[in-house]
């Protein structure tokens, strides 16, 4: 079916009714200067073959690699049954349809997606997702400021915190005149610096960032940090990995009376690495703060008959009632990417969560026993990690990933760029898909990849 | 015809407000704001203890169909707040001259006196 049905006929026979010659003197309204003009860098439609030509190159170029590579988006198996589902007619479209009377089936499905991430996280409410990791911990920043009463434009980040994520918040918050303080690490246990976190709470602040686990794989003492910064009237928000939540104890639950929110990318449950997204972001908060919760949120009711259904709630929070003062510009969220979560996280079980990331913790344990075995590679932080771990290298990181790669093998993430301080420093990260034999793949291809490389 | 008591003051944004005999002003939604907004669900109110500029934001009212911002009628301290109201937003509903939001001590008292009165917030609906 063609996109647009209306035939040239239709077109002009509705503009000799309304008595305009042609479809641009409908926009005749907007000034000529805020018009783009021609799009030179749209190329020409391609018909499906070609598409799926395209495509096909495209996917063949990315190739297939042993991939060592965390840092954000992780390999996890995901069960067949997932897509199998979430490609069903009743589920699949690019949009989420929103009415009640229409859509009862994709609404409890998002009831049921918002329910497990509140669950997991330790929180009291959940929305339907937001685009990504990144965002939805800038939405996280922007709740925590307009919600805290002590009025404090200012909130403390780790630098340990997903480098991607703190630029992210930079662009969204900057423009709100919020200012991000950046609380470096301690480089011996690559958790945050208690001394300069003292240090930055000596003018009052918003909210304190904890990531759990941290950028680096390393587990952050939340407790403590919670019950420190509720103690300063400042919220706190957890930024965690959600597969690490099966195992770690989740923000709900930190010090004495848990954290405010919870966020991070769902990426892990059920969605493919596919070259960087799309992915959904989780964010989750106490019942106090649910009126500052921007985009989306399912609730339960019943109908006149009293039977169960499920129907967007709140909705005084935005954009469509709220206007400006909406808590967000995010009316949105990634329906089919829950979708596929949700299945995901159904199939699993909280036993198949756990024992998923029980299997990713002890192969990366695992692996960097081997790694650091070889001669001249040592761990960088002497702390509790979850499924990544960061390694120093005794040659430049960048050769090293280069002959991984001619092996076929994504050798982790080089972090110099981000952490120049930190030396040759390599981040690897396991999970249940690596096999023992992968892991002798990759320490041995690591330890001549070294032997070869000038220091 | 909305319900507009003859001993109030009254704003353009639809608060009413009662100048108590110890100086302090109690204020709330006039009748006419309830009608308009309908099922009112939930209510934010003020810090206490806070100073306010006759004009700001201080509260606000969400119904099933919208949220209102709620204005301090006056330049003063928030003194004191009705959880009761926040407990029960329909009583807003049902009695907002009785549901009052917050009290206030007024910078200064002739501020007061430059609200308008019952007669003239009638003439400001077009009633």
């Amino acid at each position: 079916m063609p996109f647009i049905p209306h035939t040239p006929e239709d077109v002009s026979a509705m503009l000799d009714a309304i008595g305009v010659g042609g479809i641009d003197n409908l926009f005749d309204e907007i000034p000529a200067g805020l018009l783009n003009g021609s799009l030179p860098n749209v190329p020409e439609a391609l018909n499906e073959m070609q598409v799926a030509r395209l495509m096909t190159e495209r996917a063949e170029a990315d190739g297939r690699y042993l991939s060592f590579l965390g840092a954000g988006a992780y390999e996890h198996h995901i069960p067949a049954a997932v897509w199998q589902l979430a490609t069903r007619g009743e589920f699949y479209t690019s949009y989420t349809p929103y009415q009640a009377e229409a859509s009862q089936g994709t609404l409890q499905l998002v009831y049921e997606w918002q329910s497990m991430m509140a669950s997991l996280t330790g929180m009291d409410v959940s929305n339907a997702s937001l685009y990504d990791g990144a965002t939805a911990f800038a939405e996280a920043v922007l709740m925590a400021v307009r919600a805290n009463r002590n009025e404090a434009h200012r909130v403390l980040v780790p630098s340990s915190l997903h480098p991607h994520y703190r630029a992210t918040l930079k662009t969204i918050v900057g423009q709100h005149g919020i200012a991000v303080v950046e609380i470096p690490f301690d480089t011996e246990s690559g958790r945050i610096d208690r001394d300069a976190l003292e240090a930055a709470a000596a003018e009052p602040f918003a909210a304190l960032a904890i990531a759990q686990p941290n950028f680096f794989g390393v587990l952050e003492e939340p407790d403590a940090l919670t019950d420190w910064a509720h103690g300063k009237n400042a919220l706190v928000i957890g930024v965690s990995n959600p597969m690490a939540l099966a195992l770690v104890k989740p923000a709900g639950e930190w010090g004495s009376a848990g954290a405010d929110l919870a966020c991070g990318d769902a990426q892990p449950f059920g969605i493919p690495l596919s070259g960087g997204g799309p992915y959904l972001g989780y964010l989750c908060c106490k019942q106090a703060l649910v009126r500052q919760m921007p985009g989306r949120i399912v609730g339960a009711t019943t109908d006149l008959d009293g039977r169960p259904g499920y129907t967007l709630t709140l909705q005084a929070r935005e954009q469509h009632i709220r206007r400006a003062k909406a808590t967000s510009n995010i009316c949105t969220n990634q329906g089919l990417m829950v979708t596929a979560s949700a299945i995901h996280l159904s199939l699993l079980g909280l036993k198949g969560l756990e024992s998923a990331a029980a299997a990713s913790h002890a192969g990366c344990r695992k692996l960097l026993e081997k790694l650091i075995a070889i001669p001249g590679v040592e761990p960088v932080f002497a702390s509790p990690f979850f499924h990544e771990a960061v390694i120093r290298l005794p040659v430049p990181v960048a050769g090293v990933l280069e002959k991984l790669l001619q092996q076929k093998m994504l050798g982790g993430l080089d972090i110099v760029p981000y952490y120049p301080e930190l030396g040759h420093a390599l981040l690897v990260c396991v999970t249940e898909t690596k096999t023992s034999d992968n892991l002798d793949q990759f320490s041995d291809a690591l330890a001549n990849a070294i032997k070869e490389s000038p220091c | 015809m909305s319900d507009i008591p003859g001993q109030l003051r009254y704003t353009k944004n639809h608060e009413w407000v009662r100048l108590e005999v110890d100086g302090s002003a109690t204020v709330g939604i006039t009748d006419h704001a309830q009608e308009l907004l309908g099922d009112i669900v939930f209510i934010e109110l003020p810090e206490t203890g806070k100073h306010v500029a006759g004009g700001t934001e201080v509260a606000v009212v969400e119904s099933v169909k919208a949220a209102a911002d709620v204005y301090a009628p006056l330049s003063g301290v928030v003194t004191e707040v009705n959880q009761a109201a926040a407990d029960a937003p329909e009583s807003v509903n049902e009695t907002p001259y009785d549901a009052w939001l917050f009290r206030m001590s007024p910078d200064n008292a002739a501020d007061f006196g430059a609200l308008a009165d019952a007669v003239a917030y009638r003439q400001m609906l077009g009633d």
